[in-house]
Protein backbone atom coordinates (compact mmCIF):
# COMPACT_ATOMS: atom_id res chain seq x y z
CA UNK A 1 0.00 0.00 0.00
CA UNK A 2 1.63 3.36 -0.94
CA UNK A 3 1.37 6.34 0.68
CA UNK A 4 -1.20 8.06 -1.50
CA UNK A 5 -3.65 4.88 -0.71
CA UNK A 6 -3.39 5.45 2.76
CA UNK A 7 -3.75 9.37 3.01
CA UNK A 8 -7.09 8.51 0.37
CA UNK A 9 -8.09 6.16 2.85
CA UNK A 10 -7.51 8.53 5.47
CA UNK A 11 -8.82 10.98 4.31
CA UNK A 12 -12.35 9.76 2.83
CA UNK A 13 -12.48 7.90 6.62
CA UNK A 14 -12.09 11.51 8.26
CA UNK A 15 -14.84 13.01 5.63
CA UNK A 16 -16.86 10.58 6.08
CA UNK A 17 -17.43 10.49 9.63
CA UNK A 18 -17.51 14.34 9.79
CA UNK A 19 -20.32 14.27 6.96
CA UNK A 20 -21.95 12.29 9.10
CA UNK A 21 -21.54 14.07 12.39
CA UNK A 22 -22.80 17.06 10.20
CA UNK A 23 -26.30 15.67 10.05
CA UNK A 24 -25.78 14.49 13.85
CA UNK A 25 -24.75 16.90 16.00
CA UNK A 26 -27.07 18.02 18.37
CA UNK A 27 -25.83 22.19 18.55
CA UNK A 28 -25.66 23.55 14.48
CA UNK A 29 -22.98 25.03 15.10
CA UNK A 30 -21.03 22.04 15.88
CA UNK A 31 -22.20 20.65 12.59
CA UNK A 32 -20.71 23.80 10.79
CA UNK A 33 -17.25 22.87 12.44
CA UNK A 34 -17.82 19.45 11.11
CA UNK A 35 -18.84 20.51 7.31
CA UNK A 36 -14.94 22.44 7.86
CA UNK A 37 -13.64 19.49 8.45
CA UNK A 38 -15.08 17.37 5.88
CA UNK A 39 -14.33 20.78 3.29
CA UNK A 40 -10.28 19.90 4.41
CA UNK A 41 -10.48 16.10 4.17
CA UNK A 42 -12.55 16.71 0.38
CA UNK A 43 -9.22 19.18 -0.67
CA UNK A 44 -6.82 16.79 0.69
CA UNK A 45 -8.68 13.51 -1.73
CA UNK A 46 -9.16 16.50 -4.64
CA UNK A 47 -5.35 16.54 -4.29
CA UNK A 48 -4.55 13.01 -4.46
CA UNK A 49 -6.42 12.91 -7.52
CA UNK A 50 -4.22 15.52 -9.28
CA UNK A 51 -6.64 18.58 -9.05
CA UNK A 52 -4.61 20.65 -7.13
CA UNK A 53 -5.73 23.90 -7.76
CA UNK A 54 -9.35 22.63 -7.14
CA UNK A 55 -8.54 22.09 -3.56
CA UNK A 56 -6.71 25.28 -2.96
CA UNK A 57 -9.78 26.49 -4.22
CA UNK A 58 -11.79 24.38 -2.28
CA UNK A 59 -9.90 25.74 1.45
CA UNK A 60 -9.89 29.05 0.24
CA UNK A 61 -13.42 29.92 -0.72
CA UNK A 62 -15.50 27.31 0.91
CA UNK A 63 -12.88 26.70 4.59
CA UNK A 64 -12.76 30.64 4.32
CA UNK A 65 -15.71 31.72 3.75
CA UNK A 66 -18.73 29.80 2.52
CA UNK A 67 -18.08 27.93 6.35
CA UNK A 68 -18.58 31.41 7.87
CA UNK A 69 -21.80 32.24 5.83
CA UNK A 70 -23.02 28.79 7.24
CA UNK A 71 -22.00 29.87 10.53
CA UNK A 72 -23.93 32.99 10.00
CA UNK A 73 -26.74 31.76 8.81
CA UNK A 74 -27.18 29.47 11.74
CA UNK A 75 -26.89 31.95 14.50
CA UNK A 76 -29.30 34.26 12.57
CA UNK A 77 -32.17 31.50 12.31
CA UNK A 78 -33.35 32.18 15.62
CA UNK A 79 -34.90 28.29 16.17
CA UNK A 80 -35.25 26.67 19.89
CA UNK A 81 -33.47 22.96 18.43
CA UNK A 82 -34.77 21.71 21.71
CA UNK A 83 -38.44 22.36 20.48
CA UNK A 84 -37.64 21.27 16.95
CA UNK A 85 -36.52 17.75 18.27
CA UNK A 86 -39.70 17.23 20.39
CA UNK A 87 -42.13 17.10 17.15
CA UNK A 88 -39.23 14.20 15.88
CA UNK A 89 -41.36 11.49 16.28
CA UNK A 90 -45.04 12.34 14.50
CA UNK A 91 -43.43 13.34 11.07
CA UNK A 92 -40.62 10.08 11.06
CA UNK A 93 -43.13 7.96 9.70
CA UNK A 94 -43.73 10.89 6.91
CA UNK A 95 -39.86 10.72 6.45
CA UNK A 96 -39.02 6.99 6.62
CA UNK A 97 -41.66 6.98 3.40
CA UNK A 98 -40.14 9.67 1.22
CA UNK A 99 -36.54 8.74 2.14
CA UNK A 100 -37.93 4.82 1.14
CA UNK A 101 -38.93 6.70 -1.80
CA UNK A 102 -35.66 8.32 -2.53
CA UNK A 103 -33.72 5.60 -2.03
CA UNK A 104 -35.60 2.81 -4.07
CA UNK A 105 -35.31 5.72 -7.29
CA UNK A 106 -31.63 6.05 -6.63
CA UNK A 107 -31.33 1.94 -6.40
CA UNK A 108 -33.22 1.67 -9.50
CA UNK A 109 -30.90 4.71 -11.23
CA UNK A 110 -28.09 3.19 -10.09
CA UNK A 111 -28.84 -0.45 -10.98
CA UNK A 112 -29.59 0.89 -14.83
CA UNK A 113 -26.60 3.17 -14.75
CA UNK A 114 -23.54 1.88 -17.12
CA UNK A 115 -20.46 4.12 -18.22
CA UNK A 116 -20.28 4.27 -21.67
CA UNK A 117 -17.42 3.09 -23.52
CA UNK A 118 -15.88 6.28 -24.60
CA UNK A 119 -16.56 8.28 -21.66
CA UNK A 120 -13.69 7.55 -19.82
CA UNK A 121 -11.58 9.47 -22.08
CA UNK A 122 -10.64 12.82 -21.00
CA UNK A 123 -12.57 15.32 -22.47
CA UNK A 124 -11.80 18.73 -23.94
CA UNK A 125 -8.11 19.81 -23.36
CA UNK A 126 -5.81 16.49 -22.76
CA UNK A 127 -3.23 17.27 -19.88
CA UNK A 128 -0.03 17.88 -20.97
CA UNK A 129 3.01 16.70 -18.79
CA UNK A 130 5.00 18.87 -16.87
CA UNK A 131 2.43 21.67 -17.03
CA UNK A 132 0.80 21.92 -13.27
CA UNK A 133 -2.43 22.13 -12.87
CA UNK A 134 -3.05 25.50 -12.28
CA UNK A 135 -1.32 26.65 -15.20
CA UNK A 136 -3.41 24.10 -17.67
CA UNK A 137 -6.47 25.68 -16.65
CA UNK A 138 -5.24 29.44 -16.58
CA UNK A 139 -4.15 28.42 -20.33
CA UNK A 140 -7.63 27.65 -21.76
CA UNK A 141 -9.68 29.42 -19.17
CA UNK A 142 -9.31 33.09 -20.32
CA UNK A 143 -8.74 32.37 -23.81
CA UNK A 144 -10.81 28.71 -24.91
CA UNK A 145 -13.41 29.40 -22.75
CA UNK A 146 -13.78 33.34 -22.75
CA UNK A 147 -17.30 33.27 -22.53
CA UNK A 148 -18.27 31.20 -20.09
CA UNK A 149 -15.59 32.95 -18.17
CA UNK A 150 -17.53 36.12 -18.45
CA UNK A 151 -20.77 34.36 -18.06
CA UNK A 152 -19.24 33.86 -14.46
CA UNK A 153 -18.59 37.57 -13.79
CA UNK A 154 -21.79 38.72 -14.66
CA UNK A 155 -23.03 35.86 -12.10
CA UNK A 156 -21.21 37.75 -9.66
CA UNK A 157 -22.18 40.92 -10.39
CA UNK A 158 -25.44 39.65 -10.01
CA UNK A 159 -24.85 38.17 -7.04
CA UNK A 160 -23.49 41.12 -5.62
CA UNK A 161 -26.26 42.88 -6.36
CA UNK A 162 -29.08 40.86 -5.16
CA UNK A 163 -27.36 40.33 -2.06
CA UNK A 164 -26.98 44.59 -1.62
CA UNK A 165 -30.80 44.73 -2.71
CA UNK A 166 -31.95 41.74 -0.58
CA UNK A 167 -30.06 43.07 2.52
CA UNK A 168 -29.64 46.19 2.69
CA UNK A 169 -32.13 47.99 4.99
CA UNK A 170 -30.90 51.39 6.34
CA UNK A 171 -32.27 53.79 3.68
CA UNK A 172 -29.86 57.26 5.13
CA UNK A 173 -26.29 56.27 5.20
CA UNK A 174 -23.95 58.03 7.84
CA UNK A 175 -21.15 57.97 6.33
CA UNK A 176 -17.62 59.01 8.10
CA UNK A 177 -15.77 62.09 5.98
CA UNK A 178 -12.50 62.16 7.42
CA UNK A 179 -11.58 65.73 6.20
CA UNK A 180 -14.65 66.80 7.93
CA UNK A 181 -13.29 65.19 11.06
CA UNK A 182 -9.97 66.81 10.72
CA UNK A 183 -10.74 70.29 10.04
CA UNK A 184 -12.89 70.38 12.91
CA UNK A 185 -11.49 73.10 15.45
CA UNK A 186 -11.70 74.24 19.08
CA UNK A 187 -13.22 77.78 17.60
CA UNK A 188 -15.40 75.87 15.42
CA UNK A 189 -17.51 73.84 17.91
CA UNK A 190 -16.60 74.25 21.68
CA UNK A 191 -18.83 77.47 22.78
CA UNK A 192 -18.14 78.90 25.90
CA UNK A 193 -21.09 80.78 27.93
CA UNK A 194 -20.81 83.34 30.77
CA UNK A 195 -23.50 82.05 33.55
CA UNK A 196 -25.07 84.42 35.99
CA UNK A 197 -24.61 83.60 39.44
CA UNK A 198 -27.53 82.14 41.48
CA UNK A 199 -29.60 81.93 37.81
CA UNK A 200 -28.82 78.79 35.88
CA UNK A 201 -28.21 78.49 32.61
CA UNK B 1 2.12 7.82 -6.81
CA UNK B 2 2.23 11.00 -8.92
CA UNK B 3 5.23 13.17 -8.53
CA UNK B 4 3.70 15.88 -7.15
CA UNK B 5 2.31 14.50 -3.83
CA UNK B 6 6.39 14.26 -2.76
CA UNK B 7 5.88 17.61 -2.87
CA UNK B 8 3.25 17.76 -0.27
CA UNK B 9 5.51 16.27 2.31
CA UNK B 10 6.54 19.12 4.17
CA UNK B 11 2.41 20.06 4.58
CA UNK B 12 1.74 16.46 5.78
CA UNK B 13 4.54 17.02 8.61
CA UNK B 14 3.54 20.49 9.18
CA UNK B 15 -0.27 19.01 9.75
CA UNK B 16 1.11 16.19 11.83
CA UNK B 17 3.37 18.08 14.33
CA UNK B 18 0.43 20.58 14.77
CA UNK B 19 -1.99 17.37 15.40
CA UNK B 20 0.55 16.13 17.72
CA UNK B 21 0.91 19.63 19.75
CA UNK B 22 -3.18 20.01 19.61
CA UNK B 23 -3.80 16.85 20.89
CA UNK B 24 -1.14 17.15 23.90
CA UNK B 25 -2.21 20.07 24.76
CA UNK B 26 -5.64 19.04 24.97
CA UNK B 27 -4.76 15.77 26.74
CA UNK B 28 -2.11 17.38 29.02
CA UNK B 29 -4.70 18.97 31.73
CA UNK B 30 -6.63 15.40 31.54
CA UNK B 31 -4.12 13.89 33.21
CA UNK B 32 -2.07 16.51 34.97
CA UNK B 33 -4.80 19.29 36.21
CA UNK B 34 -6.26 19.28 39.61
CA UNK B 35 -9.64 18.80 39.04
CA UNK B 36 -12.95 19.49 41.13
CA UNK B 37 -15.92 19.62 38.92
CA UNK B 38 -19.19 21.76 39.77
CA UNK B 39 -22.15 22.59 37.87
CA UNK B 40 -21.74 25.99 39.02
CA UNK B 41 -18.89 26.28 36.41
CA UNK B 42 -20.57 25.25 33.58
CA UNK B 43 -23.46 27.66 34.00
CA UNK B 44 -23.93 30.81 32.50
CA UNK B 45 -22.77 33.63 33.77
CA UNK B 46 -23.89 36.99 33.73
CA UNK B 47 -21.80 39.89 35.45
CA UNK B 48 -23.70 38.26 38.72
CA UNK B 49 -26.82 37.63 38.06
CA UNK B 50 -28.44 34.69 36.39
CA UNK B 51 -28.92 35.04 32.34
CA UNK B 52 -32.13 36.63 31.22
CA UNK B 53 -32.62 34.83 28.10
CA UNK B 54 -31.01 32.19 25.83
CA UNK B 55 -27.62 33.14 24.21
CA UNK B 56 -29.23 32.51 20.83
CA UNK B 57 -30.90 35.71 19.74
CA UNK B 58 -31.55 36.88 16.15
CA UNK B 59 -28.41 37.87 14.51
CA UNK B 60 -28.06 40.70 12.45
CA UNK B 61 -28.28 40.62 8.87
CA UNK B 62 -25.85 43.24 8.37
CA UNK B 63 -23.01 40.19 9.23
CA UNK B 64 -24.64 38.02 6.42
CA UNK B 65 -24.06 40.81 3.93
CA UNK B 66 -20.57 41.49 4.62
CA UNK B 67 -19.85 37.93 4.37
CA UNK B 68 -21.71 37.16 1.18
CA UNK B 69 -20.00 40.30 -0.14
CA UNK B 70 -16.84 39.06 0.83
CA UNK B 71 -17.24 35.61 -1.06
CA UNK B 72 -18.01 36.95 -4.46
CA UNK B 73 -14.75 39.07 -4.29
CA UNK B 74 -12.50 35.80 -2.94
CA UNK B 75 -14.29 33.86 -5.68
CA UNK B 76 -12.82 36.93 -8.01
CA UNK B 77 -9.18 36.57 -6.56
CA UNK B 78 -9.53 32.57 -7.15
CA UNK B 79 -10.23 33.43 -10.84
CA UNK B 80 -6.58 35.61 -11.21
CA UNK B 81 -4.42 32.84 -9.64
CA UNK B 82 -4.54 30.84 -12.87
CA UNK B 83 -4.42 34.19 -15.04
CA UNK B 84 -1.43 35.35 -13.16
CA UNK B 85 0.09 31.57 -13.57
CA UNK B 86 -0.03 31.30 -16.97
CA UNK B 87 0.06 35.15 -17.87
CA UNK B 88 2.48 34.33 -20.83
CA UNK B 89 0.86 32.27 -22.20
CA UNK B 90 -2.67 33.67 -22.67
CA UNK B 91 -1.88 36.77 -24.66
CA UNK B 92 -3.31 39.86 -25.38
CA UNK B 93 -7.01 38.14 -25.47
CA UNK B 94 -6.20 36.69 -22.03
CA UNK B 95 -5.61 39.83 -20.96
CA UNK B 96 -7.98 42.13 -21.66
CA UNK B 97 -10.77 39.24 -20.76
CA UNK B 98 -9.70 39.48 -17.42
CA UNK B 99 -9.61 42.93 -17.70
CA UNK B 100 -13.07 42.84 -19.14
CA UNK B 101 -14.51 40.36 -15.95
CA UNK B 102 -12.14 42.83 -13.69
CA UNK B 103 -14.11 45.89 -15.07
CA UNK B 104 -17.75 44.12 -14.42
CA UNK B 105 -16.77 43.21 -10.94
CA UNK B 106 -15.34 47.22 -10.37
CA UNK B 107 -19.17 48.20 -11.74
CA UNK B 108 -20.81 45.87 -8.81
CA UNK B 109 -17.49 47.32 -6.10
CA UNK B 110 -18.99 50.82 -7.51
CA UNK B 111 -22.91 50.25 -6.88
CA UNK B 112 -22.06 48.21 -3.39
CA UNK B 113 -19.69 51.85 -2.77
CA UNK B 114 -22.55 54.34 -3.44
CA UNK B 115 -25.39 52.23 -1.81
CA UNK B 116 -23.81 52.51 1.06
CA UNK B 117 -23.24 48.45 1.86
CA UNK B 118 -20.33 48.81 3.23
CA UNK B 119 -21.32 51.62 6.08
CA UNK B 120 -22.76 50.07 8.98
CA UNK B 121 -25.22 52.50 9.73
Amino acid sequence: MTAAVAFFYLFSMIMLASAFMVIAARNPVHSVLFLILAFVNAAGLFMLAGAEFLGMILIVVYVGAVAVLFLFVVMMLDVDFAEMKRGFLQVLPIGAIIGGIVAIELILVVGSWTVAPAGSAPVGSPITPGVTNTVALGRVLYTQYIYLFQAAGLVLLTAMVGAIVLTLRHKVVKRQVIAEQNARTQASVVEIKKVPFRAGV
Amino acid sequence: MPGFLEQYLALVIFAALSAVIAIALLVAPFLLAYKSPDTEKLSAYECGFEAFDDARMKFDIRFYLVSLLFIIFDLEVAFLFPWAVAFHDVGWLGFWSMMVFLGVLTIGFVYEWKKGALEWD
